[in-house]
């Protein structure tokens, strides 16, 4: 891909052509807040947290960093006055929202946000969206979804009950930045409250412990065409 | 007789002339409006009347009666236009049609009390000389009451795909440089040039291309699409098919929100129609060309009239927008280059390609070119759908087509652009109507609705309203629309129950900056839009509200009383049966007894409603 | 569970992907509305994921997940028919059934929704039972009209 100049910050840099503001300013040590974003996953671009200012002939506006293609010259600002009141305003909605989640609260240390405007509420997910992308584009089962629409959008599995699509592999806990989802791993059993998942676990043949859902290891064999026996020992055991 | 398709030119030439020939035995045409909202007023007992009349008198060989689709004039429905005069009847009920077929049909005498009397007291027998369609210039919506929706001939009768012959025979450059010259904007709200975006998807690298149809009309007070949908949706076909040739796509799709159950069933009727004569379909008019159009249905969301949640939700899923950076017209529907068009902006092209980009230029203003078809609704006299030039000024249309005020009333605002225009007061009535001259006082054109407001409108409910509307309609998906409007609702419900607070206007305008800049979508975007016209024009009314807490205009229940007026009550008592909560109470027959109790009273209002002798005052 | 009705609805949309609204549009006019079991089916034979066909379920006003009244009342709450009293109307009609709108009547006679805008404007307050509509509507009218459906 051509290479094109822009300057970010102040300064004048090269880029390939398409890349985000995002990956850039990673590439160059420069911060840029993000909730809903992770390497792994399609850039999704719904807490609008990682905004940042763009300018081009004299007009400038307020773009996600995490999505936008840099594919024409242009003045990149990840820092101004504008940029800062976004993400500000951005954070005391959230921290409204969710007051004990400890990222927000965090963050909103961070901006000198003490308490929020609005009356609070209790809420322990952001709705990034991060669990659900995880499972349909890295798992690739599709066990949850986002259900409803608007302010009583929520992330769950289809009816609220116990997915049959769901290999409770943990992807989901895994990537959630609030910890709204718990996996509890306990007496072979693996529970996850908030998707209704508790499937038994399958023991290790050479250490004896428990390591992973047996609905994962039949979904694996399956998915990857291979024989039960390579899943029957633990990646601690493995050679 | 199986129709056979039309090869070319000259074959649609000679079907024209042919079906004209075969009508011209019918010395009279009856077209009755029996669009959905003239159905809802009782048209279809006015068409079943005639129908019979006319059997009855045995006229079927010499009346034709003609079923169309809505005329505009909606506030006189049921009507009828009797050609070849041109003689218009409103306000019709069936009892009234015996008279009708044997007076002015048989024996061509006019019946004075249906005629449309003016506000001079004039009595007016052209449809033509009506004052409502006088200042209009119905060069898009006026073709609604020569066609019947269901049958194509009619349309050909009219020169219905004659553009597209036309068109056939010219390059694709050249039919995109005709629009670009048009200088045509987007009538969905965008404004956007339409020849560019012709000109970019078909640039755009990728195979397939696609054309949409935007009919997702989602503007509460804005009903112009369906009009044109329901009662000329050939029009809109031949426009798609024009730009799908010129763009090079093979398919297309019209998303028609799910509300309009009778424009779906015409469209497809149209769509099929438009198959069997050869204008759709494999090698249209043995051009070579190949088109085919697929009708989706929305699912009750107004973000899926955003152009990205519309291409989301024809991939079958949910109506979610997404970013722009990319246009969709390089990347769209399945990620291939994709041109929507709002269902006017299609309509528009046919007169751009029969009559050339010159003369559509010379109608409306240097940024805005051609008509625009307006709702115009509320609080005004003739409500109905107005086609006017770009350039008219609100006042024009409010009141010289509109007819003014109901019941004389002080005009308050004009809202247009729906929940993302804005309220413009008094003072602006003489604004020409033009895309950039709304949007510089804060407001948008939007898709065309025009609500007029008078004195007993509350400004600061109406922009309740409206937070409460995008409220309910935004998808969720990012934090400033979904919080932000979530909040601002709060702010504004609190000011209208008497709970504003010294802060909680700039509250609002802090707020309405992070969504206009960082919303995802033009949902979030211009959702501040209502809050921040009405507090610039209207600011002592939310001042009243939170300092005083009181409502100038009666309407916030929370700040206002009901009371009887006892120089105007006769004790006649028929308010008490009608309170819920038996909050009235009073000796029959003496007036000066009748009082609310106020600890009862939920503010209902049905006493007000019922009483009538205007003996319910409200402060 | 008799499957034939939607078999029939997917086969009449080409079993497209890109026409699950107006299948479950269809199947929802069917059934009345749209149970567990149906859209499981649709999932499978459309090949979309369970999680997905739930999403859009609840994403659309249009569908319901709930059985409905026999008679669906929908009031409009457009800008125009707000402005002209259709809150009134709404509130009337919640106190007389006693229900509030989005929810459906203990003896499954009446479901009452809103809508925001049916295109009407110019003859607002609308009130639409069943699909029949009725323009500028008022209080009086209202008793006239919903003892029509309360009887029948």
């Amino acid at each position: 891909m051509p290479k094109i100049g822009i300057i970010i910050d102040g300064n004048r840099i090269e880029v390939e052509q398409g890349t985000t503001i995002l990956d850039t300013a990673k590439e160059r040590g420069i911060y840029i807040p993000t909730l809903c974003y992770h390497e792994s996953l399609e850039p999704y671009a719904a807490c609008r947290l990682c905004t940042v200012e763009v300018s081009r002939g004299g007009r400038s506006k307020m773009v996600t960093a995490c999505n936008y293609p840099l594919r024409e010259e242009i003045e990149v600002k990840t820092d101004s006055e504008r940029v800062r009141r976004i993400r500000r305003t951005i954070v005391e909605l959230l921290l409204a929202s969710c007051p004990n989640v400890k990222i927000i609260r965090d963050l909103a240390k961070e901006m000198d946000i003490e308490e929020p405007r609005f009356k609070k509420e209790e809420n322990d997910c952001i709705l990034c969206g991060l669990c659900v992308r995880a499972c349909s584009e890295i798992v690739g089962v599709e066990a949850i979804s986002f259900v409803g629409r608007g302010v009583d959008r929520e992330v769950d599995t289809p009816f609220r009950v116990t997915s049959e699509a769901c290999i409770c592999c943990g992807s989901c806990a895994y990537v959630c930045p609030t910890g709204a989802i718990e996996i509890e791993d306990k007496d072979g059993v693996r529970e996850i409250k908030k998707f209704h998942a508790s499937q038994p676990l399958e023991r290790c043949k050479v250490c004896g412990n428990y390591f992973a859902p047996r609905v994962q290891i039949d979904w694996m064999t399956k998915k990857l065409n291979l024989p039960r026996e390579n899943f029957e020992v633990c990646p601690t055991c493995k050679p | 007789m199986s129709p056979r398709k039309i090869r070319n030119k000259d074959e649609l030439e000679e079907l024209k002339a042919s079906i004209l020939q075969k009508r011209e035995q019918k010395r009279t045409v009856i077209a009755i409006s029996v669009g959905t909202c003239g159905l809802a007023r009782g048209a279809g007992e006015v068409m079943a009347a005639f129908r019979e009349e006319i059997e009855k008198h045995d006229l079927s060989d010499e009346v034709y009666l003609r079923e169309t689709g809505c005329h505009g004039f909606c506030e006189k429905e049921p009507l009828i236009v009797i050609y070849p005069n041109g003689i218009f009847y409103h306000s019709l009920r069936p009892k009234d049609v015996p008279e009708i077929v044997s007076e002015t049909v048989v024996k061509g005498n006019i019946i004075d009390r249906l005629l449309y009397k003016s506000l001079t007291g004039e009595k007016i027998i052209c449809e033509e000389d009506v004052p409502f369609y006088k200042k209009q210039k119905r060069l898009i919506l006026g073709n609604n009451r020569k066609v019947d929706p269901t049958d194509i001939e009619d349309y050909i009768a009219i020169g219905g795909y004659s553009a597209l012959a036309k068109a056939l025979s010219m390059s694709r450059e050249k039919i995109i440089e005709e629009v670009k010259k048009s200088v045509l904007r987007g009538r969905g709200g965008g404004g956007f040039p339409t020849g560019i975006k012709w000109e970019t998807c078909r640039n755009a690298a990728g195979e397939p291309k696609y054309v949409l149809c935007n009919a997702d009309e989602g503007d509460p007070g804005a009903y112009m699409d369906r009009a044109l949908l329901e009662g000329n949706p050939h029009s809109v076909i031949e426009g798609m098919i024009i730009g799908a040739y010129a763009i090079g796509s093979a398919q297309g799709f019209v998303y028609v929100r799910n509300e309009y159950p009778l424009a779906l069933k015409n469209v497809w009727i149209a769509i099929e129609k438009a198959k069997e004569y050869g204008f759709l379909g494999e090698d249209i008019l043995c051009s070579g060309f190949d088109f085919d159009i697929e009708i989706n249905m929305g699912g009750g969301a107004f973000v899926c009239g955003e152009s990205t949640a519309l291409m989301a939700s024809v991939e079958g899923k949910v109506g979610e927008p997404r970013a722009k950076y990319i246009h969709t017209t390089e990347s769209g529907l399945w990620g291939k280059p994709s041109n929507l068009n709002n269902v006017e902006t299609w309509a528009n092209v046919l007169l751009i390609i029969n009559k050339g980009a010159e003369w559509y230029n010379k109608i409306g203003t240097e940024g805005s070119k051609g008509t625009k078809i307006f709702s115009l609704v509320g609080k005004v006299k003739n409500t109905g759908l107005v086609e006017v030039p770009m350039g008219i000024t609100l006042r024009e249309i409010i009141y010289e087509i509109g007819g003014g005020i109901i019941k004389d009333k002080k005009f308050k605002a004009a809202q247009t652009g729906g929940p993302s225009g804005g309220c413009i007061p008094e003072s602006l009535l003489d604004l020409p109507v033009d895309f950039d001259e709304l949007t510089k006082i804060g407001s948008m054109m939007g898709s065309g609705g025009m609500i007029v407001m008078d004195e007993g409108t509350c400004m600061v409910d109406v922009a309740r309203y409206f937070f409460n509307f995008l409220r309910e309609e935004s998808c969720g998906k990012c934090v400033p629309c979904r919080e932000g409007i979530k909040r601002m609702l709060e702010i504004l419900t609190d000011i209208t129950e008497g709970r504003g607070k010294k802060g909680d206007m700039e509250l609002l305008e802090e707020l309405s900056e992070v969504l206009r800049d960082a919303s995802l979508c033009a949902l979030g975007t211009t959702a501040p839009n209502p809050v921040l016209t009405t507090i610039k024009y209207f600011r002592e009314e939310y001042e009243a509200h939170i300092k005083d807490k009181k409502c100038p205009a009666g309407v916030c229940k929370e700040l206002i009383q009901y009371f009887i007026d006892w120089e105007k009550c006769t004790g006649c008592d028929r308010c008490v049966g009608y309170c819920p909560e038996g909050a009235i109470t009073g000796e029959k027959k003496k007036g000066d007894t009748y009082i609310i109790n106020q600890n009862k009273c939920i503010k209902c209002g049905v006493c007000l409603d019922m009483c009538k002798l205007d003996a319910v005052i409200v402060r | 569970m008799n499957f034939e009705k939607v078999e029939e609805i997917l086969a009449k949309y080409g079993h497209k992907e890109s026409q699950i609204i107006a299948i479950l549009q269809e199947t929802q006019t069917n059934y009345n509305y749209l149970p567990e079991e149906v859209l499981k089916y649709v999932s499978g034979r459309l090949n979309i994921s369970l999680a997905r066909v739930y999403s859009i379920a609840t994403f659309y006003k249009a569908f319901s997940l709930e059985r409905r009244g026999k008679h669906v009342i929908t009031v409009c709450l457009g800008t125009t028919c707000h402005v002209r009293g259709g809150r009134k109307i709404l509130e009337k009609i919640e106190r007389d059934l006693g229900i509030k709108a989005g929810e459906t009547t203990q003896d499954f006679e009446f479901t009452l929704e809103t809508v925001n805008c049916v295109g009407c404007c110019a003859i607002g307050p609308i009130l639409i039972i069943d699909g029949n509509y009725f323009g500028e509507m008022d209080l009086e009218k209202l008793d006239t009209v919903l003892k029509k459906y309360s009887a029948g």
